[in-house]
């Protein structure tokens, strides 16, 4: 590969990326309006209204207990769904054939829509952080550790979504996996209680839960506490990384989902 | 220097089907080449496998002396492609597709506005530059995708049904532009229904049927082999019945029209010297059926038996 093919792949690469920014810009009201409104919403009545009456949790006011997981509740479910529907539109619209007769790696391609999600988990994340402002007062434990866990689950979750768009052959395909996997496991994953208030069992199997490993990596970065060990946790999510990195450039070079 | 070539290629579906069982083809630089055949012949799938679309099962395909498989991104930068079917998104600007497949091909982005303005002003569609592609109308639609197979200078240029739907004024446009570019040294290979079109613009055809190519060869020499031509005359003034035109076959088509069946080594003068004898003047003639169009039946219905 010469210098040349790698100045093209780098154009290419920021032209995909630059066409999924547009994309989910332009459609800013279905895109990063909703998110706003709905963890305001869960500040207003878990953190305030709810949350007054329960308590400390773990030795935090409830609001500020609950303010990390919603954040990263908000990268998670903006990450995946960006690439779900971008990819799976280039596929129902036939677009796809842009990227595949051009001299595009498909490593080039996926890193391209992973990005672009990423792009949207950060824009939604930072929104929602700037409105938890109102209601917390955020001092974080570490940033370097918050940074990275909110990158992490990016990608991570724009690589599921990815996977999921590569095997959708209809609309029914790309929200079944968010509705009935991606939420129950992001709400199970200790977004809203700390695992120690569950019975044994549900502890035991909560660890399953690899949102879990996430929700608490990203509140140790913020609050400093944490249900699990915060270096198993890293490990996990960039094992779960190179696992669904390499499955996705599997599903490319057979051509899955899209040269049949 | 050769454009393409393919060698021994082979597709079968996952559903067994055999699109494409062997095919062999050759296409010199700076030709208009016509492949031509009946639907679900195989046209599209070899066209889709030149294009990266779709995988092949077995077979070899060289771009310009590039191999596709182990010089794929070079193969690939030559390539431009004209699908059949509308395959942008129908929600972005027309100026954003271009620049987009501009940058696909590792065309900086300033280059690449600059280049898509080129294409757009060359195809008319500069005024509809910020306009969502699903507001196009379909003529402009077909040249929104012309525009953006060229946007990268390609060498060889696919076109897969280009005219499929278009009106007269626009479809004789796009022949002129097609024209144009193929003297300006694009190779274009072409696929069409509209055989007089093939006929209008190509140098040289191939057929193909049943996954394999029936005839592959020159348009004059394909043409020339044709024994027999149909020809309708307009008459002046009405007859009854068919004259006796000796060695012509005729036939009344209604009062005014008589068809004439015309043998390759009959002169066209001595029918209309013995048409004058019987005091029958001809105001117009055409040809009953488009000659291409004859010669591509015959091949097809002899590719048929051979295949019952």
């Amino acid at each position: 590969m010469n210098q040349n093919s790698w100045q093209i792949y780098r154009i290419a690469f920021q032209t995909i990326v630059t066409k999924e920014i547009l994309r989910f810009m332009r459609i800013w009201v279905q895109t990063l309006l909703p998110p706003a409104i709905t963890t305001t919403l869960y500040f207003i009545i878990f953190g305030k209204l709810i949350g007054d009456r329960i308590g400390e949790m773990d030795g935090y006011r409830y609001i500020d207990f609950i303010v990390p997981g919603l954040i990263l509740m908000s990268v998670i479910q903006n990450s995946y769904a960006n690439v779900v529907s971008s990819f799976f539109g280039t596929k129902l619209q036939h677009y796809i054939e842009e990227l595949l007769i051009a001299p595009v790696p498909h490593w080039v391609v996926l890193g391209g829509y992973v990005v672009g999600g990423v792009a949207r988990g950060t824009m939604v994340g930072v929104l929602v952080t700037m409105i938890s402002l109102f209601f917390t007062d955020l001092a974080i434990n570490s940033y370097g550790l918050t940074l990275l866990v909110f990158v992490l689950t990016s990608v991570l979750f724009a690589l599921a979504g990815f996977i999921n768009a590569v095997y959708a052959k209809t609309f029914d395909d790309i929200s079944i996996v968010p509705t009935f996997v991606l939420t129950p496991l992001t709400y199970l994953g200790g977004v809203f209680y700390s695992i120690e208030l569950l019975p044994e069992f549900w502890q035991w199997l909560s660890l399953a839960n690899p949102v879990l490993y996430m929700v608490n990596t990203f509140r140790f970065g913020i609050l400093g506490i944490s249900d699990i060990d915060v270096v198993v946790a890293l490990v996990i999510i960039v094992g779960f990384i190179a696992i669904l990195t390499l499955y996705s450039l599997r599903l490319l070079s057979r051509g899955v989902g899209i040269k049949e | 220097m050769t454009a393409l070539i393919i060698e021994n290629l082979h597709k079968t579906y996952r559903n067994g089907f055999e699109a494409l069982k062997g095919i062999d083809l050759k296409v010199e630089q700076g030709d208009f080449f016509a492949l031509l055949g009946p639907n679900g012949a195989g046209k599209s799938t070899a066209i889709s496998i030149i294009a990266s679309l779709i995988n092949k099962t077995t077979g070899r395909v060289e771009i310009y002396g590039h191999d596709l498989d182990r010089e794929r991104d070079l193969a690939k930068r030559l390539i431009g492609l004209v699908p059949q079917e509308f395959n942008f998104n129908m929600w972005e600007p027309v100026e954003e597709i271009l620049v987009n497949q501009a940058g696909y091909y590792g065309i900086p982005r300033k280059l690449a506005f600059q280049r898509a303005g080129e294409a757009l002003k060359r195809l008319g569609l500069w005024e509809k530059r910020h306009t969502q592609a699903r507001w196009l109308s379909g003529g402009m639609k077909r040249r929104l995708m012309i525009a953006r197979a060229l946007v990268h200078r390609p060498r060889l240029l696919i076109l897969d049904e280009p005219t499929a739907g278009v009106d007269i004024e626009i479809r004789r446009s796009m022949w002129d532009f097609m024209r144009e570019i193929n003297r300006q040294g694009t190779t274009i290979i072409l696929t069409t229904h509209y055989l007089e079109e093939a006929e209008s613009l190509c140098r040289n055809i191939a057929i193909i049927d049943h996954g394999r190519i029936v005839e592959q060869t020159s348009m004059t020499r394909l043409l020339s082999q044709l024994h027999t031509e149909v020809f309708l005359l307009n008459m002046a003034a009405p007859i009854n019945r068919a004259p006796d035109l000796h060695d012509y076959r005729t036939t009344l088509v209604d009062s005014d029209t008589l068809e004439v069946e015309v043998d390759r080594e009959q002169s066209m003068n001595q029918l209309f010297r013995l048409l004058s004898a019987q005091g029958i003047e001809i105001v117009s003639m055409r040809n009953k059926q488009n000659r291409l169009e004859q010669m591509f039946v015959d091949l097809v219905d002899g590719s048929k038996e051979k295949h019952a």
